[in-house]
């Protein structure tokens, strides 16, 4: 493989069909791109179907890229179709995340309305915390991981999943309210050892 | 109005969160979280939370064997465009 760090330069050439910067613009996206598969999915065979999917549209679609965008938002974009295509695919309601995605009673994440409190101090353990993601409820996990993680506004999330901005906002709340839950835990167990 | 807001309870003030976070209000000069440390300690710790998730890198690296893949589906298609 050339060692080339001009993306503007590989992209033209994979765009002109040069196999070789095609394999460039993998090696350079593969671990962001096969990482917000993971995290959305969960699932680390699914994550590398994903992977070869978004890899595959991508060999497909690469002349329609204009540039109106950075390549990497364009493609995260692309990505997260092509794993919101799939969840639909395998008959997971976007439209009606409220039902669909609502852990059921047990797991919704507790609020803080009593009790003795146990306060999230310092830094969060990244470790930890990638743990307590992937154990999130798919809903859950799906749009925390488009907020929080990549950025994205509730609005285009609402748009992405075809669900409410208010659901969107709902979701993400519960979500970091059962991630809180999750790092007390953990910090409770590292604080008994 | 103030009065109101600040004899809120905690759940009605956390059941307000999905709204009030990101809505570009400035919750610290909400009456019932300065008045309530349990819902100032909760709304730090989500944000703790938010802020950490922002400065995730990317987990994991795709197993060598998936280019390989790749490249054969690409391969296929190439050969075959009306198979994909």
């Amino acid at each position: 493989m050339e060692d080339s760090t001009d993306e503007a330069v590989i992209l033209g050439r994979a765009r002109d069909g040069d196999h070789r910067a095609f394999a460039q613009l993998y090696s350079l996206h593969k671990r962001r791109i096969y990482s917000l598969c993971l995290r959305m999915v969960g699932n680390v065979a699914e994550a590398e179907d994903l992977t070869q999917e978004a890899f595959l549209q991508l060999h497909r679609k690469l002349a329609t890229f204009r540039g109106d965008s950075a390549f990497s938002t364009w493609l995260h974009r692309m990505v997260i179709n092509v794993v919101l295509m799939r969840l639909r695919k395998k008959g997971l309601s976007l439209v009606s995340l409220d039902e669909a995605m609502e852990p059921i009673a047990e797991e919704r994440p507790g609020r803080t309305l009593g009790g003795p409190d146990l306060n999230l101090t310092g830094s969060i353990d990244r470790l930890a915390l990638e743990r307590a993601i992937a154990n999130l409820p798919a809903g859950y996990r799906l749009i925390f991981v488009l907020h929080d993680i990549e950025g994205y506004e509730h609005n285009e999330i609402a748009s992405m999943l075809e669900c409410s901005i208010g659901n969107s906002k709902s979701q993400l709340h519960k979500a970091r309210l059962k991630l809180r839950d999750s790092l007390r835990i953990h910090s409770r167990q590292e604080t008994r050892r | 109005m103030t009065e109101e807001l600040a004899s809120i309870s905690c759940q009605e003030f956390q059941d307000q969160l999905p709204e009030l976070i990101g809505s570009g209000l400035n919750l610290a000069d909400h009456p019932h979280y300065r008045n309530c440390e349990r819902c100032r300690a909760l709304l730090a710790d989500l944000e703790s939370i938010a802020q950490a998730a922002r400065q995730l890198l990317p987990i994991a690296e795709p197993p060598d064997k998936l280019w390989d893949q790749i490249e054969m589906a690409i391969k296929a298609e190439t050969e075959s465009p009306n198979r994909g």
